[in-house]
């Protein structure tokens, strides 16, 4: 598969970045180093090339209904410029991915947007367009990942820092947008549709641009360019699922109640997984993915097997990193719902030896 | 971007240096592989006494992103171990010819330095 290169690759190379594979892109993993990166978010702001997330957009008189078929959330509670999150799940309620869909707001040239993880654009563009085949219904569907670049402006600062550089008659309604919401506003002369929105756990936007401008709008921002380094470490302290890591279709199906999702789930909607998903709920899950922590120094990592204190195993590593907050070794694992508790003794297999970890409630930071 | 790589230490292909000192030798690793690593969080090492084989590993590295073994430039026995590490493994990226050294060895074979990669050679491979 040849590798996607998001259009800011050469201005993040002259800045030092290194890169990473990352669902077929090549995206820059880390500019001064994760920790510094990391802490400019939480202390101050950070803004990231998010430009490997998707962009589909769906448009005419059916476009509610289709999203409200494919996803797990109530589009129709959206008011044009309001966003909410969701899973796309199929027939057995398995997520297939995690999605942010958009109401947009009037002046847009499409009627609604859905942001798929790296690499899913064309998969999810396809099942959209074989559902409204197959339902008969009135609506385009459009992939237009490789039209937008998308930023993300994260941090306590990141409202002063986006107000800036925009139009000053848009100040007020940047201010005023509130979580979940979006606008279109103009950023350096540039027209961007900025949302309340992130995968930090602060406050902050994202800005989706067009991809000939993108490179105008990254240099309107002066603060501290961050990678996907610290886009992991930040999302993992917030408890935030990484699509393909915490979940995936292939290797860890899972449904969103045993996600810790399931407040994106309205049961009474109609989408595809509704009625495994209602079985779920009734019956109950088995397994939850549960945070804990290291208590012997280690870093829990990916793959890494969780057991008992009698040595059994019950669950698997699917995040895992050392905080920079709060300079402790964390992670995320299904574990059956007896572990579900905080502060319950477990034990992580860090290359082959046993370490102390005990469970915590997520997310690890208040925010 | 260009590396530090003192001259008076020698290297492995991966990426440990060792720099010799009045019968023994004081091993780390390159500015290059704590470059690479990124934000070192843990350091694993063996203790004062403890025999290391030149090749074979001696400890592990953790940084955020990746864990990596550490392999033993020359063999020998370990006279001193770098303690500030345990509270303190960002050494390894603040400065790792110096506060940030790993282990001394007691070196059972001299000759064993002379083997390990020049300066001049290391310079190449990592370019």
């Amino acid at each position: 598969m040849t590798e996607r290169t998001p259009p800011l690759h050469a201005v993040h190379e002259d800045a030092g970045a290194s890169f990473t594979d990352f669902g077929g892109w090549e995206m820059p993993v880390e500019f001064e180093s994760i920790r510094t990166e990391h802490r400019a978010v939480r202390d101050s702001a950070g803004i990231f090339d998010v430009s490997h997330m998707g962009e589909i957009a769906v448009s005419g008189p059916d476009a509610e209904r289709l999203l409200q078929r494919l996803t797990t959330n109530d589009v129709t509670a959206l008011d044009p410029g309001q966003a909410q999150y969701a899973m796309i799940t199929d027939e057995d309620g398995t997520i297939l991915d995690d999605t942010v869909v958009y109401d947009l707001p009037a002046d847009r040239d499409a009627d609604y947007l859905f942001i798929p993880n790296a690499g899913h654009d064309e998969q999810l563009s396809d099942r959209w367009v074989d559902h409204r085949d197959e339902w008969g219904l009135d609506a385009t569907v459009e992939n237009r990942t490789d039209d937008y670049a998308m930023l993300a402006l994260q941090g306590p600062e990141a409202e002063e820092r986006l107000l800036d550089p925009v139009a000053e008659s848009q100040r007020t309604a940047i201010c005023d947008l509130s979580r979940f919401s979006a606008i279109t506003a103009t950023v350096g002369g540039v027209d961007c549709l900025i949302a309340r929105t992130g995968y930090t756990g602060e406050d902050g936007f994202e800005l989706i641009v067009p991809t000939e401008s993108v490179e105008t709008v990254w240099r309107e921002f002066d603060c501290q360019p961050c990678g996907l380094g610290a886009r992991d470490t930040l999302r993992i302290e917030m408890g935030f699922l990484l699509s393909g890591q915490d979940f995936d279709p292939e290797d860890n199906s899972r449904n969103p109640y045993e996600a810790g999702v399931g407040f994106t789930v309205k049961l009474d909607t109609e989408f595809v997984g509704r009625d495994a998903l209602e079985r779920v709920d009734a019956e109950g899950v088995a397994e939850k993915l549960t945070g804990f922590r290291l208590v012997d120094r280690g870093v829990p990592r990916q793959g890494y097997t969780v057991q008992d204190l009698d040595g059994e195993a019950i669950g698997t590593v699917t995040s895992g990193t050392m905080s920079p907050t709060l300079d402790q070794p964390i992670g995320l694992a299904y574990l059956p719902v007896e572990y579900r508790s905080p502060g319950v003794n477990v034990q992580v297999v860090v290359r082959g030896e046993p370490k102390k970890a005990q469970t915590q409630a997520l997310p690890f930071l208040d925010r | 971007m260009s590396f530090e790589i003192p001259d008076d230490c020698r290297f492995l292909n991966s990426h440990e240096w060792a720099r010799r000192e009045d019968g023994t030798a004081r091993i780390g690793i390159s500015d290059f592989a704590q470059d690479e690593l990124g934000d070192v969080v843990f350091v694993e090492l063996p203790a004062e006494g403890d025999a290391v084989t030149k090749g074979e590993d001696f400890g592990v590295i953790e940084s955020i992103k990746a864990v990596s073994d550490l392999y033993a430039p020359v063999s020998g026995t370990v006279v001193a171990v770098n303690d500030d590490l345990v509270d303190a493994p960002e050494l390894v990226n603040e400065d790792p010819y110096g506060d940030g050294w790993m282990l001394d060895v007691e070196v059972d074979d001299e000759s064993e330095l002379d083997d390990l990669l020049s300066p001049e050679a290391y310079d190449d491979q990592i370019a």
